[in-house]
């Protein structure tokens, strides 16, 4: 597929763009790197999905209170994905569940999927990024 | 002579705290931090191990790191202590070195 494929209407064809993340957040930078790259991708139309794998599904835990680590809360922003137009969010059921967690402790509607599932929408996509 | 041992990866995906428990000796301090805080919570792995480890050692959690993380003293694995920053000043003064596994 080459990089800058076009439709019929001459428009650039929109992709689908799927970003995984993997990393808990604020340990390391990459959580947050990964939603200024899923508000990027947004802005320019594509179809994004977010997928959160191993210990990427801490990201999303509820009532995260960073005021003394001295860094941003940048968690509110995945309520706010839904205002970008960015409704695809997946979860792995097999990462839920070997950190006790359940949809409950998430602080977003998600989709949970089984990793075969999973693997196969992974598949399905023109880009996949990895955070 | 005691030492402090500080771990700050996740348990789940390094092997840091097991390396660190595998060596810590007995009567030895050990501070989970960081995103290290996830192998203090009841209802993972790790939690069993940190159970074994906590007859001959104590333990301890950096609570700003737990808040940070949405979690809080309850969720944590009974015998291990929740400290502060002062608190983490404290256990460096009080023992003999710090030791960190990173």
């Amino acid at each position: 597929m080459s990089d800058m494929e076009e439709n019929e209407g001459g428009a650039e064809k929109v992709k689908r763009l799927m970003i995984v993340n993997r990393k808990a957040p604020y340990g390391t930078i990459y959580a947050l790197e990964s939603l200024e790259v899923v508000l990027i991708g947004a802005a320019f139309d594509q179809d994004v999905s977010l997928v959160f794998v191993d210990d990427g599904v801490y990201q999303l835990k509820k009532g995260q209170q960073t005021k003394d680590i001295g860094q941003k809360n940048f968690s509110p922003t995945y309520r706010a994905l839904e205002g970008y137009d960015v409704e695809k969010l997946y979860v792995e059921q097999e990462s839920l569940e070997v950190r006790g967690l359940a949809t409950d402790d998430l602080l977003v509607p998600v989709e949970v999927l089984p990793s075969a599932k999973l693997g196969a929408l992974m598949e399905e996509q023109d880009v996949v990024l990895s955070f | 002579m005691a030492v402090l041992h500080t771990t700050n990866k996740s348990p789940l995906q390094t092997r840091d705290l097991e390396s660190c428990l595998r060596l810590a000796r007995p009567g030895c301090g050990i501070l989970l931090m960081e995103d290290a805080i996830y192998g203090a919570l009841k209802g993972t792995a790790a939690a069993t191990k940190l159970a074994e480890a906590a007859k001959d050692k104590q333990l301890y959690v950096l609570g700003p790191d737990l808040a940070a993380r949405g979690f809080t003293a309850e969720q944590v694995v009974p015998g291990v202590k929740v400290v502060d920053y002062g608190g983490f000043v404290d256990l460096a003064v009080e023992y003999h070195h710090v030791q960190a596994w990173v």
